[in-house]
């Protein structure tokens, strides 16, 4: 008791409690609301009446109680079960802070959670769904055409290894180092934030695959000629050449000329 | 008596008290230079200071240590050198090794870095080494000779040269050679530079146009496949080009930026009414100095050339709105074919890529 008391200001309490609110109001509210007839409902139905006790508890205050978006978050109908899936399970949403980019953090519902919400949202409106494994094994994929329509669509923002960089005003492309390729999958299909979207009409899914098969296969790969200094280019080998190889050369430089004793 | 203020004072004033600084007392000497005798200066050469000996000059036990420190580091430098033929035969180019804080870098090269960088770096050292602990120590000066050539020599080549140019001018009308001659100096200078002609035909008006004609089919830059406009969604970004263009030139200037749009969110009637039901084709060249645009941020509807950082606006007639470009990305007018199909209304209006000087 004393260890919860003394935790009471830790700066994750007051989301603890919310959530803790937020669930009993919504567990009674299903509660005494009567509930579905549930004996008729189907389990796809089902998935979606818990997806959507889900969505009022954890997404409605930004995207609207029916999903049409807010001043603080865009309308989901139509975003496809795909966005929903690659914005929770990256931990994405739902955002704890207002940010110009909201960051990857981590994941706060089980995937059997996020399947409920995705269903949700997939009932609201069509939209890309979930891609069936064998879609983005990059067992499956090209590496040079990969390479190539990396180099053509991706490497602007993520950077020729897959490092990420910078965008404008605080936002960026994040790295695509150690990301499933399940959610390279999902991120070029749907577009999330400042992404454009690559859909399967415009990038089709042997095309996406051999795109994952080449981020795969650069980002898993070492660095042949020693340390590869983030991958970032010339910024990093520059800085790394002023501070400690001058810094070096200074040294022997005073070494030299000291006095022998 | 007059005293000369070594703090930046003109030549003596009669009673300047000399009280700011160190003072030089200077006096009038019968050949009436000024005869300076330094009081207190603190700039004045101090000498050199004794000369101590090292450790290694007074002990053979030290000495002997340091022979053996610069034997030893040769000795190394040797083995790294050995070393790095070992590495060349003994590591598999392929093979990686992990190491903490660099990762998996590969094996052969991380050897012959480490192999080379000591053998050199020992070379470097030992001589080091050596100088500072064995060679002689003593502080040697050595004067600079003076720059100017003795009298006599600098006589003997006026002379010389005075009587070259007498002897050289025949005849009474030296300057029919003289003129000549420079003449055929300056002919067999400007001659080679025809040959700056082989960088390439003139340009004639190849900036001026490029690949695009009416009803010219646009495909996918990867996959040469047609663009069905229903198959462009919202907030898509595609990489096209003219059908079957194979020649690179022609290409890096026909190549465009396709993008969807709301159509209400677009403020430039021009754009518009370039654009297909929200599709709009810009040139991927940038107007600065031609990098390929790729970094389109969807939600701000910007796009960027990630050279620079030339930004263009994509609601408003992809107008510059950041960067050093100057001029907006020039518009493709588009339309679609009977199977709906994204085609080409003619060529661009203007020049692609970046301002050139005939440009107006």
């Amino acid at each position: 008791m004393k260890s919860l008391s003394a935790r009471r200001r830790h700066p994750l309490a007051l989301a603890a409690l919310l959530l803790i609110a937020l669930t009993s109001t919504g567990g009674l509210y299903a509660v005494f609301s009567g509930g579905q007839p549930a004996q008729a409902a189907s389990s796809q139905s089902l998935a979606i009446q818990e997806g959507r006790e889900l969505y009022l508890n954890s997404c409605s205050s930004c995207h609207g109680m029916n999903a049409e978006g807010t001043t603080d978050g865009p309308t989901l109908v139509g975003v496809g079960a795909a966005a929903v899936d690659f914005q929770v399970a990256t931990g994405r949403m739902p955002a704890t802070i207002e940010a110009r980019q909201i960051p990857q953090t981590t994941r706060r519902f089980t995937q059997a959670e996020i399947d409920q919400l995705a269903a949700y949202i997939a009932s609201l409106g069509p939209g890309p769904a979930v891609p069936p494994a064998a879609e983005y094994d990059p067992a499956g994929g090209d590496l040079a055409q990969g390479g190539d329509l990396f180099r053509t669509n991706c490497a602007s923002c993520h950077n020729f290894a897959g490092a990420g960089g910078a965008l404008s005003r605080g936002k960026y492309a994040a790295t695509l180092s150690g990301v499933d390729p399940k959610y390279i999958y999902e991120a070029m299909l749907t577009g999330p934030q400042s992404m454009p979207v690559f859909s399967d009409t415009t990038l089709t899914p042997q095309e996406k695959r051999s795109v994952i098969a080449f981020v795969t296969h650069i980002t898993q790969e070492g660095n042949p000629g020693g340390q590869g200094l983030g991958r970032v280019g010339p910024v990093s080998e520059g800085i790394v050449v002023w501070i400690v190889g001058i810094g070096a050369l200074v040294g022997a430089a005073v070494w030299i000329g000291a006095k022998a004793t | 008596m007059s005293t000369y203020d070594t703090n930046g004072g003109r030549h003596g004033h009669d009673g300047s008290d000399g009280s700011h600084g160190h003072a030089v007392e200077v006096s009038q000497t019968p050949t009436g230079r000024h005869a300076v005798r330094l009081t207190d200066d603190p700039l004045a050469d101090p000498g050199r200071p004794p000369h101590e000996p090292r450790r290694t000059d007074v002990s053979a036990r030290a000495r002997q240590r340091a022979e053996r420190q610069v034997a030893a580091m040769f000795g190394l430098s040797t083995l790294a050198a050995i070393g790095f033929v070992v590495a060349f035969v003994a590591i598999d180019k392929d093979a990686f090794v992990s190491l903490p804080l660099f990762g998996e870098i590969g094996a052969q090269n991380l050897a012959f870095g480490l192999c080379l960088g000591l053998s050199l770096l020992l070379i470097g050292t030992g001589v080091i080494h050596w100088s500072r602990k064995l060679m002689t120590s003593p502080e040697i000066v050595e004067q600079r000779h003076s720059m100017r050539s003795p009298d006599p020599d600098r006589e003997y080549v006026a002379a010389a040269v005075k009587e070259g140019s007498g002897e050289s001018i025949v005849g009474r009308r030296p300057f029919l050679i003289g003129g000549s001659l420079v003449g055929a100096l300056g002919a067999a200078t400007v001659a080679p530079l025809i040959t700056l002609r082989d960088l390439g035909p003139l340009p004639e008006d190849k900036l001026r146009h490029t690949a695009w004609a009416e009803q010219h089919q646009i495909v996918f830059e990867h996959s040469n496949l047609p663009i069905r406009a229903a198959d462009v969604p919202i907030g898509a970004m595609i990489t096209a080009k003219p059908k079957d263009v194979e020649d690179l030139n022609e290409l890096a200037k026909a190549v465009i930026l396709i993008l969807r749009l709301e159509p209400d969110q677009v403020q430039n009637a021009r754009q518009l009414e370039l654009g297909y039901e929200g599709i709009f084709a810009f040139s991927k060249i940038c107007t600065h100095v031609g990098c390929p645009i790729g970094l389109y941020e969807r939600e701000t509807h910007h796009l960027l050339c990630p050279c620079h950082q030339s930004t263009f606006d994509v609601l408003d007639g992809a107008k510059v709105i950041f960067g050093p470009a100057a001029r907006s990305l020039p518009q493709l007018r588009i339309t679609v074919d009977d199977a709906g199909y994204l085609v080409a209304e003619g060529d661009f209006d203007q020049p692609v890529g970046p301002s050139f000087w005939e440009r107006g």
